[in-house]
């Protein structure tokens, strides 16, 4: 039996508040996984209970880096790669801010990698969502510093021979104190990791595997994003707590996804108020901001 | 409005120019810094790191010039008056981002200790050749504001005029200055705080749900919101409708581009701030700026005695350029004498305002130390002949 | 041996090993479908991975020339609300059906 299904000008879409309507629709290709990864992130920003007006959200370059526009809340479309360090200013600027970094593997691995590394050893207490499609889809499907061996790009014509980064290896080896990684698929235990990387204090990860069906997946041959969906839900294997040093992603080949560090360490302004507490002594007042 | 009394050292003190450009910064109410070490101007930073702590501001040092212009562009979009510091090399890292800058219209101030260049150079010793990249370094088109202090008291003063600049223009303002003024101990005079006059943020105070972060008023700049002010905004690197939201086509960019543009340009004149001497009736003209005019100062009383008419014009605001001041004296005058540490870059926009009405003469000076005097007097005598 | 219940809502997907002990007091809830049809990009992650089998692609297109689902079993739906979760289009949403009494 078939019903038309209801149209929705009266009742709208629940998202639709947090999102920025008139943009809509987004740029995002068929079978993109990024509009799933904007819903489970705006699905924990309900759950957190941070006031949207307090949430800052920046992006660099790159079909990742289109989600602050896309997102009703202050949001800063950046330079590429520069997303962690612009972040860095506005949250040590106004601490009360809740700034969270949305960009995608080239734009934070590749040229922003430096930035990653600092931030994470600094511990500021910034979210980053780093969507890793594999690819640097935007400009035409050119080799990421995460593209699995083998697997081909248009910079890589003849397969990949570089070996790519592990995000949670490298966040972990940093120092970020939240790391996680889901795919797209895992829309709900994504959107709990979400929820625990944004109420967690310092430098949070959370890797999104996100299917590219315009340029990894046509690439390689591997279908629509439809089929990378199914790749995921036939091989990635959950495994909590696993070791960072084990989870390298080879071209279709399973993918160990989870919860993989979740501790504590001071952020960059706990640490600084509690040295110059030390230092100064009482005549130091701890550092809440540099706004009036 | 004046300026905030934690951050004004108020007195008489001894100070180079790099610890009274922060001292300025201070004054002016910067209390967001990030930047990275690189000579000659790393003492700017190390002063903040050691003042910031008391007075309520945050120092980061960041991990590269890339990430220090980026984090000084977060800071002030949060709502603080942000600042950094750095030399040739890193001038030219920071390039990309200071188009970001300039794109967002975000007020900002970066000082650059000249050194000479290019590439590695002379880290130690002066130089005058960023000037051009000042104007011109990032891509694309715009306009921005520099400064040029020749000494510790005028890097006091100028690093407070280029906050005001940034914050009444919307736009990221440079201080041009040199190792040789960057170094140089003298008496700096830090007024009262209630003396030193701040231009405020042009800050939004309508209704939030309303706010158009790039709707210009009628001095052709927006009204600028913050980060958790409740406005709700997006912006842009992209070429971008009033909105923020990028739009990618030629009438867009003609609208957005055109009065990042003219927004400066058109108000050049109440921008531009000269220091003239004896410039009337003058047969030449030494225009100078930074370290050099301070230089110019012997050649030209050296010229005097010989009876030569010879004016000096001082550039205080180095870009926009005085276009209008002179492409009318250069109907007055022979000759302009333009004494700079770089193989011509200032003189290049002289000759082109000049429009062949009076010669226009450089003195160059590769970089590594500051002119002989009797150099410029020889031109100076050359152009009045 | 697996059974079916004959209170819980029709499925081809999922069998029961027993009856559960408390299957007589939980309410299942039921969905109902609210699809924005212009603005479906014809991705299927709704159809694929609906557990209830609720949704089926068109025949017809939608204003972009796509296929956008439709409901096949308006009684299945359960509202999980993993459709709209999974949509990256912001296309299809679930609420909660008011029931008129009782279970099932």
């Amino acid at each position: 039996m078939t019903k038309q299904a209801m149209l929705t000008e009266d009742v709208p879409h629940p998202m639709d508040g947090l999102l920025r309507m008139d943009r809509i629709p987004h740029i995002w290709c068929p079978t993109c996984g990024l509009g799933t990864i904007v819903t489970a992130f705006a699905a924990a920003l309900e759950k957190i209970e941070i006031p949207l007006d307090d949430v800052a959200v920046v992006s660099g370059i790159g079909c990742t880096g289109r989600v602050a526009g896309y997102i009703k809340v202050d949001s800063f479309h950046t330079t590429h790669g520069r997303a962690i360090p612009f972040a860095t200013g506005l949250h040590l600027a106004n601490p009360k801010l809740k700034v969270v970094v949305i960009s995608g593997d080239g734009d934070l691995i590749s040229i922003g990698g430096n930035h990653f590394i600092h931030a994470a050893r600094r511990n500021v207490d910034i979210t980053v969502v780093c969507v890793n499609n594999f690819i640097y889809a935007m400009t035409g499907g050119q080799v990421a510093p995460t593209t699995p061996l083998k697997a081909n790009a248009s910079t890589m014509p003849y397969g990949n021979f570089e070996k790519p980064f592990s995000i949670p290896f490298l966040a972990d080896s940093c120092g970020a104190v939240y790391i996680a990684r889901w795919t797209a698929l895992h829309v709900r235990r994504l959107t709990t990791a979400l929820t625990e990387a944004l109420a967690k204090p310092g430098f949070s990860v959370v890797e999104v595997i996100s299917p590219c069906s315009t340029l990894y997946s046509r690439r390689n041959r591997l279908g629509t994003g439809l089929d990378l969906m199914k790749f995921y839900h036939d091989n990635c294997v959950i495994k909590h707590g696993a070791d960072t040093r084990e989870l390298d992603i080879g071209f279709q080949e399973p993918i160990t996804v989870g919860k993989f560090i979740d501790r504590e360490r001071p952020t960059y302004i706990q640490s600084m108020n509690t040295w110059y507490g030390e230092v100064f002594g009482d005549e130091f007042k701890p550092y809440e901001g540099s706004i009036k | 409005m004046t300026a905030d009394p934690k951050g004004v050292l108020t007195g008489e003190h001894y100070l180079d120019g790099d610890h009274a450009a922060a001292e300025g910064g201070l004054a002016a109410g910067c209390r967001f810094f990030a930047g990275y070490p690189i000579t000659p101007s790393t003492e700017v930073a190390e002063r903040i790191a050691a003042r910031f702590p008391k007075v309520g501001g945050i120092f980061v040092q960041m991990e590269d010039e890339l990430a220090s212009m980026a984090a000084i562009l977060g800071g002030s979009w949060a709502g603080a008056k942000s600042m950094t510091v750095t030399s040739g090399p890193g001038f030219s890292l920071m390039m990309e981002n200071l188009g970001l800058g300039i794109m967002m219209e975000v007020p900002t101030v970066i000082v650059n200790v000249q050194r000479g260049g290019p590439s590695t150079g002379l880290p130690t010793l002066p130089g005058q050749a960023d000037m051009m990249q000042a104007r011109w370094g990032s891509h694309g088109d715009y306009e921005l504001i520099a400064v040029s202090p020749s000494s510790p008291q005028e890097a006091f003063d100028y690093v407070i005029m280029a906050f005001n600049f940034s914050e009444k223009y919307r736009v990221p303002a440079l201080v041009m200055m040199d190792e040789c003024v960057g170094h140089m101990t003298e008496k700096v005079v830090i007024p009262r705080p209630e003396d030193i006059e701040i231009t405020p943020r042009k800050a939004y105070t309508g209704p939030p749900d309303k706010y158009l972060p790039y709707l210009p008023d009628k001095d052709m700049i927006p009204w600028m919101t913050r980060a958790g002010g409740g406005t709700r905004f997006h912006t842009t690197g992209l070429t971008h409708d009033e909105k923020g939201y990028p739009v990618m086509n030629a009438e867009c960019q003609e609208k957005c581009v055109h009065r990042l543009i003219d927004k400066i340009r058109t108000k050049a004149d109440e921008i531009v701030v000269l220091d003239e001497e004896k410039v009337d009736g003058a047969d030449v003209v030494v225009v100078s700026y930074g370290i050099s005019s301070r230089v110019a100062v012997p050649a030209i009383e050296m010229a005097r005695k010989e009876g030569i008419k010879v004016g000096s014009l001082k550039m205080i605001t180095v870009w926009p350029f005085p276009e209008n001041r002179i492409r009318a004296l250069a109907k007055k005058v022979k000759a302009f004498v333009v004494p700079e540490i770089n193989y011509g870059q200032m003189s290049l926009e002289v000759e082109r305002c000049a429009c062949g009405n009076a010669k226009t003469i450089l003195v160059p000076h590769g970089g590594g130390w500051v002119h002989e005097a009797k150099d410029i007097y020889q031109a100076i005598k050359g152009g009045a002949k | 041996m697996p059974q079916e219940i004959p209170s819980a809502p029709k499925s081809t997907k999922m069998k029961y090993w027993r009856k559960p002990l408390d299957a007589d007091t939980v309410k299942v809830p039921h969905g109902e479908l609210h699809i924005v049809v212009n603005r479906c990009k014809g991705c299927r992650f709704c159809v694929e991975y609906c557990p209830r089998d609720v949704l089926q692609m068109s025949e017809g297109f939608n204003v972009k020339g796509y296929h956008y689902p439709e409901v096949k079993d308006e009684n299945a739906c359960v509202n999980c609300r993993l459709c709209e979760m999974l949509c990256p289009e912001f296309a299809i949403f679930c609420t909660e059906k008011e029931e008129e009494g009782g279970e099932g």
